[in-house]
């Protein structure tokens, strides 16, 4: 990309226009496909609206549209949908931070030394192999149902895939970049911040990504089951009082929140892993 | 000597990795014999043993792991076959990904256990809500993987195809199926994980009934940790059998392919 706008004065002029319409087509395309995207979701709505207009199926079973509509915006005027996105988001980001750094520090043990790896590795995948989901009753009889239960079942769903992926990036660097830190005399810490570290970091990032992914849906699941307030409580509330309306919000709430941290993350793992990109181009 | 040297190596490393699991369960034993801890929090290793005893004679245990894997294999099949055509339909069809691949994309960020309430509120609380949902837990993945194998199929396969004048059946059966074959595996193996735990999720949000889950739930509400542990344990050894398995499908249906590497 840089290339070409680099050089347009290089480029005679015909060639210029021509570039433009090119510009200008694909643009139309990507319009053009934004439109025939847009054609299923507006076909269910449509036939979403008719279906509840007809009365085909009772509002407990689905709600009309305007109704879920009018929910939220509702919900959002009143702050209601912000404070429990809020305190959700609060609980991820707590619960993700323990366990990235935990599972980014033990992932690092056990890549550095054959001898922790040993050690650690078969317990450590004998614990990872029970799903999150089952480790919350037993849990919630140890820490109760307060804040704490919370922010450790968040973390326990980013540990495993950090930890995993760490140990594996660092195993995975060639042994002769660190022979180069050798020749460099890099003391041990230089080897591990400007060799290891960064050789590593593609596959530190996958474990970020599902750690994330982990972490949101151990927080859905943990609101689901022990909690007053969040997204996760709005689906159970909704649900026991047959407010389908409320239950459609937050899980499209939900599916926002997830797509947003997906695209905050690509924007993050590019902007880090800016030297890659220019090496490959 | 070699032979010698590289089992002394393997001792050390059964050894190593058992030192920790011994220690935490001295650690247990201890602190629950000599009382440190409450038994409520941690029973005695004793109680935990006697409990599975007592479930797995007394209470029909296997009865209720089979109701759990029943659900999940229905689900697993389920999803992970309609998961296979619905992707192939993506990637084949020009017309089918445009349509829907943007709105299946959208949806899937929806975390899955997000679905269920909706799931109970149309398909009630029995087994069949169940198995919708397990079912949906393997069809994602299995959409993902096989729709992402399918689309880097290499193009001199399908020249070939062409130049063989494959009827599309043919194209399907002979290039797409046998070439995605590993991203379908990938996916299938994700799909038989987030089915168990999907398997799980269900017995626990929807109506407690028989299963592992139930179980587990049902332990935690009589404050009976002996209980909740052995749920824990089975749930982790099940997921780990499940987990082999599909490593050892997935190795067999791939066989084929280490020969040309």
């Amino acid at each position: 990309m840089t290339l070409l706008s680099d050089n347009t004065a290089l480029v005679p002029r015909s060639l210029q226009g021509r570039a433009r319409t090119w510009r200008l087509r694909r643009g139309g395309l990507r319009l053009r496909r934004v439109a025939v995207a847009l054609i299923l979701p507006l076909a269910l709505v449509a036939a979403w609206w008719l279906a509840s207009s007809q009365g085909w199926l009772p509002e407990q079973i689905l709600p009309s549209p305007a109704y879920v509509y009018a929910t939220a915006v509702e919900m959002i005027a009143s702050g209601e949908i912000l404070y429990h996105t809020g305190v959700s988001l609060r609980r991820v980001v707590i619960g993700f931070l323990f366990g990235a750094v935990a599972g980014l520090t033990l992932g690092v043990a056990m890549g550095l030394s054959r001898r922790v790896d040993d050690y650690v590795r078969p317990l450590f995948l004998a614990f990872a192999q029970i799903p999150t989901l089952g480790w919350i009753p037993l849990l919630m009889l140890i820490f109760g149902i307060g804040e704490t239960l919370k922010i450790i079942v968040i973390a326990k769903g980013a540990l495993v895939p950090m930890t995993l992926n760490t140990a594996a990036g660092i195993r995975s660097v060639p042994a002769n970049f660190v022979e180069v830190g050798h020749a460099l005399r890099f003391n041990r810490w230089q080897t591990l911040r400007l060799i290891v570290l960064p050789g590593a970091a593609p596959s530190i990032f996958t474990g970020i990504r599902y750690g994330l992914t982990h972490s949101w849906t151990a927080l859905v699941g943990v609101e689901l089951l022990a909690s007053s307030e969040g997204l996760g409580y709005l689906l159970v509330w909704g649900r026991q009082m047959f407010w389908l309306d409320v239950v459609i919000v937050a899980m499209i709430a939900i599916g926002i929140v997830g797509f947003l941290m997906d695209k905050g993350f690509d924007a993050t793992e590019n902007r880090v892993q800016r030297w890659k990109q220019k090496e490959e181009s | 000597m070699a032979a010698s040297y590289v089992s002394s190596e393997r001792v050390l490393k059964i050894r190593r990795g058992l030192t920790l699991p011994i220690l935490l369960l001295i650690l247990w034993e201890g602190s629950s014999r000599s009382g440190l801890v409450d038994p409520r929090f941690l029973p005695a290793l004793e109680d935990v043993f006697l409990t599975a005893k007592r479930e797995l004679i007394d209470n029909n245990l296997i009865g209720e792991l089979g109701f759990s894997l029943f659900r999940n294999i229905a689900g697993f099949l389920l999803g992970s076959a309609l998961g296979v055509l619905f992707a192939t339909l993506l990637a084949l069809s020009r017309v089918a990904d445009a349509l829907i691949t943007p709105t299946f994309n959208g949806l899937k960020q929806i975390s899955l256990l997000a679905w269920i309430p909706l799931i109970s509120i149309w398909f009630g609380f029995g087994e069949q809500a169940k198995i919708v949902f397990v079912a949906l837990a393997a069809f994602i993945p299995v959409v993902l993987n096989t729709y992402e194998g399918m689309r880097n199929v290499p193009a001199d396969l399908i020249e070939v195809g062409d130049a063989l004048r494959f009827t599309p059946t043919q194209r399907i059966t002979r290039i797409f199926l046998p070439s995605a074959l590993p991203s379908i595996a990938t996916g299938v193996h994700l799909g038989l994980i987030y089915s168990w735990l999907a398997t799980v999720g269900a017995e626990y949000f929807l109506a407690v009934g028989p299963g592992i889950g139930g179980l587990i739930i049902a332990g935690r509400e009589r404050f009976d940790m002996a209980l909740v542990m052995v749920g824990v344990i089975i749930l982790g050894i099940v997921g780990f059998i499940l987990n082999r398995l599909a490593a050892k499908v997935e190795n067999y249906l791939l066989r084929w392919r280490v020969s040309t590497h």
